[in-house]
């Protein structure tokens, strides 16, 4: 299993290789499956309607210059789930469990948040800087991420069933901080984070997932962090043994968890101004464990590759633009990803790699493999 | 002394006794709690079977989760495969001119269809079973609104006959009016208690069950043990799936009516049943009569609940939430310090 998820390159010997050899290197690469669906996505759209890639600059009801086309709609509303996947894979390649509270959480997120910028009268004006009020509303997300991280890292209970207690309570929690009102903020500043700045054609939720993008990255180059938390997952016993504290490396995974969430979260209330219980952020769980796994990850934890889950994120929103796109119902619209679903993850299977390999061994354009899958 | 000895010698099945006896306890000790204090509904036999009732069809689905979480893995698509059932049984009985017994084929055939790509997928292209039960989940959450997106009624005569046939028990309790009223379960309460106590058989004494503990208890030693391990994934994955089909019936049964919202978020109730009758994600631990009580607590910490007063649907979830965490916390806490003795 792991030997699929290797991040690293092979070797590459000095020698020519035959065209069987590059393309099994490429097919081994973890990058390999989300790129490959990108570019599917890409050449569909680019065949059945060019049109998909124009952008164009418009001017919104406020009169501000603003860029429109579906590229720029997948990178905006892309933004929730590529935030949420870096903290979905720390804590699956920690913990060999996924969070699937996190929809509920963002319902608490955004719920604070209100709280705090309208009062308890949910008055229109507002009643703190919003970034107390984020400030706050990160405090929280992290204490439920802790809370998450307790029940995991010290009781040992398996991460699925230790968040199935927040997935069950989250969205009644946050009807219950506001009192089950929905407070509307008026204060335009609010939905800068997450429509446009004034004056800015890009919409702001695409810079936002690009800062937390390049800030794991750096995280994740210049700590241990990477390391620690491939080493827990891998065998927690013996990164024990050389001076982890495999406990730890899984409670903060879901700590930054929450942290993301916390961001998540202010972009999706700022994008209404206002927020739904039960309706904000669903099954974007599921979502978010779908763009590790598209990824490539491994999902009983070990070895991870942020990028391919970054990457995973941005092809689950491609996928779902393109159905809205062709007037698929929203509601049928999980039955068609469904099956794009199904069919990329059995072409990642190892059984799937290891049957093609074998094929093109036999046909004797490669040298044989030593290793098998 | 004489304790660890026994622990010792019955190893394999000491920590699902263990979970067993606890989730019994609680449940018992919930129910006459609520019988002492809340007296009024709680004491009458009707509302016991009432409990069954509505609980049915999770009992069902509960018991095909607890398959396959003890050979290790777990089916997220239950709830909506519930949902599809329904609403392709509600119209192939008021459109497609069927019968009650062609409604009850296409139930299992959904099921059967599900199961095998499903057990197949996860088996023996070994992919993880979250993610293809993920898929399944979407697949029959879009099938069901493709089939029908609207609510309806089923006005099917057949069906209204077999919905309404209620069995009546030698108990009963008497009304306001003086009358004796004995206490009714509905057909879908005999469904699900044959399926718990074949599953507890098939669990304890086949070479199905046996081999099922193997498979989730280490899946290498099972192979060594010459337990084809893919073959007994598949039977698992499949049986959930078909209980499935057939707790959507018993569903159907029950509310009568197609809808893209029935039976959700059963898949998350369905695993918290068996959580708290304590079969664990894990694998190789779990005991079908628990996974039994487990629907029953769920429904009776619900019921409390709403007959203390407090009607706001969010206490329901906070409340289910805080049983859920309580349960874990005990379970894990006693088997830490069961392992910890043991060493």
């Amino acid at each position: 299993m792991s030997t699929e998820t290797t991040t690293k390159k092979t070797p590459v010997k000095k020698q020519s290789r035959s065209f069987g050899e590059i393309m099994k290197g490429l097919v081994r690469q973890q990058l390999f499956i989300p790129v490959a669906a990108l570019l599917a996505l890409v050449l569909f759209n680019l065949i059945a309607d060019p049109s998909f890639f124009a952008i164009k600059l418009g001017t919104n009801s406020a009169g501000d210059p603003v860029l429109t086309g579906y590229l720029i709609t997948i990178l905006d509303n892309a933004s929730e789930l590529v935030i949420l996947a870096i903290g979905m894979t720390l804590v699956t390649a920690a913990s060999g469990g996924q969070d699937i509270s996190v929809g509920a959480t963002i319902a608490i997120a955004g719920s604070v948040m209100l709280r705090i910028l309208c009062g308890a009268n949910a008055s229109s004006t507002l009643q703190a800087p919003i970034w107390v009020a984020f400030l706050v509303c990160c405090v929280v997300s992290m204490l439920f991420g802790a809370f998450n991280g307790i029940l995991v890292a010290y009781l040992k209970i398996q991460p699925m069933v230790a968040t199935l207690i927040l997935f069950t309570a989250g969205r009644s929690i946050a009807a219950w901080i506001n009192n089950n009102q929905l407070p509307i903020v008026s204060d335009p500043t609010f939905s800068y984070a997450g429509t446009f700045i004034p004056g800015c054609p890009v919409p702001t939720p695409i810079f936002i997932a690009i800062a937390c993008v390049a800030v794991i990255f750096l995280v994740l180059k210049f700590t241990n962090l990477g390391l620690y938390t491939q080493a827990v997952g891998i065998n927690a016993q013996s990164s024990r043994l050389n001076g982890i504290n495999p406990e730890k490396i899984k409670f903060l995974a879901y700590v930054i968890l929450g942290l993301c969430v916390a961001v998540a979260g202010y972009i999706k209330v700022s994008r209404f101004s206002t927020i739904n219980y039960s309706v904000v952020a669903k099954d974007i769980e599921m979502d978010a464990i779908l763009a590790v796994a598209l990824g490539g990850n491994a999902l009983g934890g070990g070895k991870f590759n942020m990028a391919a889950s970054v990457l995973g994120a941005y092809v689950i929103q491609f996928l779902t633009t393109t159905l809205f796109k062709f007037n698929v119902d929203s509601s049928a619209l999980p039955a068609y990803k469904a099956v794009v679903v199904i069919i990329l993850v059995v072409m990642s299977a190892p059984a799937v790699k290891a049957k093609i390999g074998s094929m093109r061994k036999k046909s004797g354009t490669a040298k044989p493999a030593k290793e098998a899958a | 002394m004489k304790e660890d000895k026994t622990l010792q010698k019955k190893h394999s099945m000491s920590d699902t006794n263990t979970l067993l006896t606890i989730t019994i306890v609680v449940f018992v000790l919930m129910y006459l709690f609520a019988m002492v204090f809340l007296k009024g509904a709680f004491l009458k036999p009707q509302s016991f079977c009432n409990l069954l009732n509505e609980n049915a069809a999770l009992i069902i689905l509960a018991c095909g989760m607890s398959l396959v979480m003890i050979t290790g893995g777990i089916d997220i698509s239950v709830g909506y495969l519930t949902a599809l059932v329904c609403m392709s049984c509600a119209v192939h009985l008021d459109y497609g001119g069927g019968s009650v017994g062609t409604a009850m084929l296409l139930a299992l055939g959904i099921g059967v269809a599900f199961g095998v790509v499903q057990g197949f997928l996860v088996a023996y292209l070994e992919i993880q079973p979250f993610i293809i039960t993920l898929a399944g989940m979407f697949f029959a959450k879009g099938m069901t609104t493709i089939v029908n997106n609207t609510q309806f009624n089923v006005a099917h005569e057949g069906f209204q006959a077999l919905k309404a046939t209620r069995i009546y028990l030698p108990v009963g309790s008497v009304n306001r009016l003086g009358v004796y009223v004995p206490a009714y379960v509905e057909i879908g309460v005999i469904v699900a208690l044959v399926v718990v106590v074949a599953l507890f058989i098939v669990l304890r004494w086949t070479r199905l069950g046996r081999s099922l503990y193997a498979v989730g208890g280490n899946n290498q030693s099972a192979n060594m043990l010459g337990i084809n391990v893919k073959r007994n994934k598949f039977y698992a994955h499949l049986l959930c799936s078909i209980l499935a089909s057939i707790g959507g019936f018993v569903y159907f049964l029950h509310v009568g009516s197609g809808s893209p919202s029935h039976a959700s978020g059963y898949e998350m109730n369905a695993i918290a049943s068996s959580i708290i009758g304590g079969t664990l994600l894990t694998g190789g631990v779990g005991n079908i009569a628990g996974t039994f009580f487990g629907v029953l607590s769920l429904g009776t910490i619900k019921n409390i609940v709403s007959s203390i007063g407090l009607d706001e649907a969010w206490w329901t979830n906070i409340t289910v939430a805080a049983m859920i965490c309580l349960f874990l916390v005990i379970q894990s806490v006693v088997l830490m310090r069961k392992h910890k003795k043991k060493v």
